[in-house]
């Protein structure tokens, strides 16, 4: 193939998913010195290839143990979530490409009361795999599935607001709040919210639910397997799919390779450039709403002094560890606490950069000169948790401080290390709303404040942002929310972390998900063979 | 059997002990040699590893993954650590950590089996039961809970590896013993009066030491495999101390796409593996007492 | 007594105590092991909460010695209880798996690997060891060893990735997973499993093979091996009739351990090439903390060692006549 051929199918790939314009492509059909006509064809020839029906899609994870189950309030791994999302099992709401909320298995959402009451419409005639019709007596059974007394399930972190529900017909489901929340539903596009085939009270969790994918076939830890559901109410594009694990990043580097699989995740960074330049190869590299953390406590010493904080802040080159940590698939961290790619995050100044100067005269202003803290990290905590602190260490040494690192163990790292460590290591997998992340992570009150940080203005801000509706005072709120921790919270967000792969340029696609791995875990409903 | 009977003995000066060693290593094989000869070098790398590597062992001191250089002789690794130091380095940890819980486990084995040869009383039978326990449950897979319950340090792994590996030394060790135990010289030098520790010193550990020397040689190699395969289960050696098997580990994605980087730690270990055991294949060839013919 | 049958029934009499020590020395090494069943399960977002409520539900709660003689009581019976994995689901008991269900396709595929690579391996190790003792000092005899030394000289998942490149990603001549399901027809099953066995192969070769061929050697300096010389048999003859029926001691020995450690011991090829075997999953579940699924593959691996042994140390007895018909 020459430049110019190559080229051209490149963009015709890009037309055909609705990358490129008209206008571009034909400048660059042009340029090329094709005629106007012929031009114009090839452009309308390649932009009628939209989503099509058919092909065995097979993904190979980097998740999955002999452990993994169908039932959602065990859902542990990358491999298990995608069910939840749109494989077999079909939410109420979904999280499109832009993270804004959008309604699935849900017709309509409206709320009223101040946000304290919402009304959910559900699609009507909805069947599950086994023929049921499902009704809102299913929903509220999955919920109180999560939320019930003896509930195992994590999901129940985000239902906590939820006073009563009650069905008002088979098609409208009626969620009373204990206190307003203007960005509820998001909280239920979380994947462990599909909606469960309830009968006699008791949930199915077998993997049967009303998603696009009909189960067809489960060794935990090794693979699973299903076919087109014919009666979904929105069909998927592929007539198979089949998940593999493959937890060894140089296996899952070899199936794709040998096309074994048409699309990895969790590609190994360190061989990302070569992996790149495999034949007919599409780099997946979206930039999602992961951040590797090292939080501390602010209620510590040497922590509990704000300028201690930000020394440390100032003092660690998070450019670096982005470099050599996620080879370059990833951004520094800014301590606003939300993603880049979430809805109403923000860039509070000054960004954070690495200055050991800054450093040393705010340490000299706590009269902290010369500081030596602990960090403890596990690569249980993130990839590479170790090296990076390892690099943090020789990061501050210019700023005249000493990081001691402590190697934890892996096992048992978050129930004996995380939390319990004044200076850890962690990662944040991403929330569904800014409001998820603030009330799970940095609220006064909330389990898993693992900085200890207890600012009133930020957590009054917090209750008012989630009552209020007006949409651009909730943002100006969640900004300012986002300066205070940037300036005063223990929060430290080290790397944003990208979601990177690879996938078979046979595969088309839309925009991205950032939310999760695996185009949000949609991938397998959303995408198509070319 | 060039000898002629004509020849006249002349009383010769006893050979001294060096002499003696030095007409051995004459007769060695050219694998022997090459073995001895890989062996040294290794043992010089481990002994001055902080004086002849450019680098030290954690510094990091590039960018990632840059190929070789001059200053860096074989590129840099992931964080940008030098290549060759955490190499030169990693003989030092490497062998040392092989070489100790060898030892270890050669003095915990070989003491216990000897002494349950000799004695054969009750204790033989805890031992011997005990031994037969450890033995079926997999090294592996119970080194690594070992490992989760001790923590990951360096001296847990050596001690859990040393303890493991001693099962194998005690049953040789004790099974070698037995055979002589109930020899006559042995008997006889019972008769004379002799006491257990010289019967020990004397009778017993001479003749089962080929048998426990070439054990010594493949347990060494195995030691270097089994902190590998934990470092691949993720409970190896932990960064950032270099090991050999870590460091193959670290870059084995690299060989998915034909990249020679793990080659590196690899052949290191397969070349010491080699040279090791043609020295102890010479070592049991010399003991063996056996004569070809030529 | 026949010494066979006496060595039999002596070797299963102490087998069952094994059996029972390991069952003990697991179940307390999985009790000192940090976090539980509960914590594992629900890593970051577990809750004390959360954690009482599974573990209350599976029983965790009560003393240790009380659950392990519950765990003895059913396994004497034949009953290893459920995987906690399993059992962890909620309110319906739809998804509780037994133990033996979950072990039983894995065990097979375990068992189908070990019986692959034992085919090719062994004989191969047999005759290149008895060709080295023949040839011994030779160039082909240091080649040979040279070569099966680096094999077992480098890491497991280093030979298998290099079979991978080659044979996988180059030549295109095998796939580069082995994923086997219960529609995975025998010759496919074959043929997927080609590269995990021939891995095994390589690195179980040259233990078998140098034994082989210094258990012949070390019999080339007995009298009767002189004798047999001096009769003016060759020296195939030699060692092919003289010296390897008193040979086979050592070697079975050496094939029982070996053969035990491809049903024990390939955990790491599993996971290189995603085959499901019982290796994987004991890994797995100690990392979940999930008792009754360790426990039990626990108990095979110790089972399969103990009848190899048991076997290799028929086979002495059988070939040697003292043994045989002791005084």
């Amino acid at each position: 193939m020459t430049e110019f051929e190559h080229n051209l199918a490149k963009a015709k790939k890009a037309v055909s998913m609705g990358k490129l314009s008209r206008r571009d492509f034909m400048a660059f059909t042009m340029a090329s010195g094709m005629t106007l006509s012929a031009s114009q064809m090839m452009f309308a020839s390649a932009a009628r290839a939209e989503p099509k029906k058919g092909g065995h899609f097979r993904a190979g994870i980097g998740h999955g143990s002999t452990t993994d189950t169908f039932d959602p309030a065990h859902f542990a791994s990358g491999m298990d979530f995608a069910w939840g999302k749109g494989l077999s099992g079909a939410p109420l709401v979904r999280i499109n490409p832009k993270g804004a909320v959008v309604p699935y298995l849900a017709e309509s959402i409206e709320q009223s009361n101040g946000a304290k009451t919402w009304v959910f419409k559900i699609r009507k005639g909805v069947t599950f795999h086994n023929g049921k019709t499902l009704t809102a007596d299913d929903v509220i059974g999955t919920i109180n599935y999560h939320n019930g007394p003896d509930s195992k399930s994590p999901g129940k972190a985000y239902l906590t607001n939820i006073a009563a529900m009650k069905a008002d017909g088979p098609n409208t489901v009626i969620f009373d709040l204990k206190g307003p929340d203007a960005g509820f539903p998001a909280n239920l596009a979380n994947y462990q919210f599909p909606i469960l085939s309830i009968t006699d009270g008791k949930p199915d969790v077998s993997g049967m639910g009303a998603g696009p994918y009909i189960l067809d076939g489960f060794e935990p830890g090794v693979r699973v397997h299903f076919k087109r559901n014919p009666n979904a109410f929105i069909p998927g594009n592929f007539d198979e799919v089949t998940q593999l694990a493959i937890l060894d990043p140089a296996a899952r580097t070899n199936a794709y390779l040998a096309g074994e699989v048409d699309f990895i995740d969790r590609a190994d960074l360190k061989t990302i450039d070569m992996l790149k330049a495999a034949p007919n190869t599409e780099l997946y590299n979206v930039s999602g709403w992961e951040q590797l953390t090292a939080p501390m406590f602010t209620n510590t010493a040497p922590f509990d002094k704000v300028e201690v904080r930000q020394a440390l802040k100032w003092a660690i080159n998070r450019q670096d560890l982005v470099d050599k940590i996620l080879f370059g698939y990833g951004k520094a961290g800014n301590d606003n606490g939300l993603a880049a790619t979430m809805q109403y995050a923000t860039v509070p100044e000054p960004v954070y950069t690495y200055d050991p100067e800054k450093a040393k005269s705010l340490l000299k202003k706590a009269g902290m000169e010369g500081l030596k803290v602990d960090l403890s990290a596990a690569d249980a905590a993130f990839a590479g948790s170790v090296d990076a602190a390892l690099l943090m260490a020789e990061h501050a040494k210019a700023a005249g401080i000493t990081i001691n690192v402590v190697r934890e163990p892996n096992d048992g790292y978050w129930s004996n290390v995380w939390l319990k460590k004044p200076w850890s290591h962690c990662y944040w997998g991403g929330r569904p709303t800014a409001d998820a992340m603030f009330s799970v992570a940095m609220a006064a009150e909330a389990p898993w404040n693992d900085t200890k940080w207890k600012n009133p203005r930020f957590n009054e801000l917090l209750v008012a942002a989630r009552g209020e509706t007006d949409d651009p005072k909730r943002a100006a709120m969640y900004a300012e929310m986002q300066q205070i921790l940037h300036d005063d919270g223990g929060w430290m967000t080290l790397m944003n972390t990208n979601y990177v792969g690879a996938m078979s340029n046979k595969l088309g696609h839309g925009d991205f998900n950032a939310d999760l791995d695996h185009d949000g875990g949609y991938m397998y409903d959303r995408w198509w063979f070319v | 059997m060039t000898q002629t009977q004509t020849e006249t003995r002349v009383i010769k000066a006893r050979r001294s002990y060096v002499q003696n060693v030095w007409r051995i290593l004459k007769t060695a094989p050219p694998t022997a040699i090459f073995g001895m000869v890989v062996i040294a070098i290794y043992l010089f790398c481990a002994l001055f590893a902080p004086w002849i590597a450019p680098y030290g062992e954690a510094d990091i001191v590039g960018k990632s993954y840059q190929v070789s250089s001059s200053e860096h002789w074989l590129g840099t690794d992931q964080i940008g650590r030098d290549t060759l130091s955490r190499i030169l380095f990693g003989a030092r940890n490497t062998i040392g950590i092989a070489l100790l819980t060898v030892l270890i486990s050669f003095c915990i084995g070989g003491v216990l089996g000897i002494y349950a040869a000799v004695t054969r009383g009750w204790l033989d039978q805890i031992l011997s039961r005990l031994v037969d326990v450890l033995m079926s449950i997999p090294v592996l897979i119970f080194a690594l809970m070992l490992l989760t319950m001790m923590g990951k340090s360096v001296w847990n792994l050596v001690l859990i590896l040393a303890v493991l590996d001693s099962t194998r030394v005690f049953r040789l060790a004790r099974n070698t013993s037995l055979n002589i135990v109930v020899q006559d010289f042995v008997e006889a030098a019972k008769l004379r009066g002799e006491g257990m520790r010289w019967i020990v010193l004397r009778e017993i550990v001479p003749n089962i030491l080929p048998p426990l020397i070439a054990e010594f040689g493949l347990r060494f190699c195995f030691v270097f495999l089994t902190i590998a395969a934990l470092s691949f289960l993720g409970v190896g050696i932990q960064p950032p101390t270099a090991d050999w098997g870590s460091m193959v580990a670290e870059s084995k994605t690299l060989i998915t796409f034909g990249r020679p980087q793990p080659l590196i730690p690899a052949g290191a270990i397969a070349l010491l593996t080699v040279a090791v055991n043609f020295v102890v294949d010479w070592f049991l060839y010399q003991t063996s007492g056996l004569r070809d013919e030529k | 007594m026949n010494p066979v049958i006496k060595t039999v029934l002596q070797r299963l009499g102490l087998g069952l105590l094994t059996l029972f020590a390991v069952s003990v020395i697991i179940f307390s090494t999985l009790e000192l092991l940090p976090g539980g069943f509960a914590q594992a399960i629900l890593g970051q977002g577990a809750t004390p909460e959360t954690v009482a409520n599974i573990n209350k539900s599976l029983g965790l709660d009560r003393p240790a010695v009380t659950r392990y003689f519950e765990w003895v009581g059913g396994a004497v019976q034949g009953e290893f209880g459920i995987s906690f994995a399993s059992a962890g689901s909620g309110w319906g008991s739809s998804n509780a798996r037994h133990v033996s269900d979950i072990i039983a396709p894995r065990l097979y595929n375990t068992f189908f690997l070990a019986a692959m690579t034992a085919i090719i391996a062994v004989p191969i190790a047999l005759a290149l060891g008895l060709l080295c003792a023949l040839y011994r000092n030779s160039w082909f005899d240091r080649i040979a060893n040279a070569l099966t030394l680096t094999t077992i000289a480098s890491p497991e998942f280093f030979v298998a990735y290099i079979l991978v490149f080659f044979l996988a990603v180059k030549l295109r001549w095998f796939p580069p997973l082995s994923t086997i399901s219960d529609t995975t027809s025998f010759w496919e099953h074959i043929y997927k499993a080609v590269l995990p066995s021939l891995t095994l192969t390589l690195v179980i070769i040259a233990h078998m093979m140098r034994m082989t061929r210094a258990s012949v050697i070390s019999l080339l300096s007995s009298p009767y091996i002189e004798m047999a010389k001096l009769k003016g048999l060759t020296p195939k003859q030699v060692i092919l009739r003289h010296a390897l029926p008193n040979a086979w001691a050592p070697i079975a020995t050496v094939i029982a351990f070996n053969l035990a450690y491809l049903v024990v011991g390939v955990v790491v090829v599993e996971v290189v090439f995603t085959y499901p075997g019982i290796g994987q999953l004991m890994v797995d579940s100690v990392s979940k903390r999930d008792m009754p699924v360790v426990q039990a593959c626990a108990l095979i691996f110790a089972a399969t060692y103990i009848l190899l042994n048991l076997l290799a140390d028929i086979v002495s007895i059988v070939t040697n006549p003292r043994l045989l018909h002791p005084k």
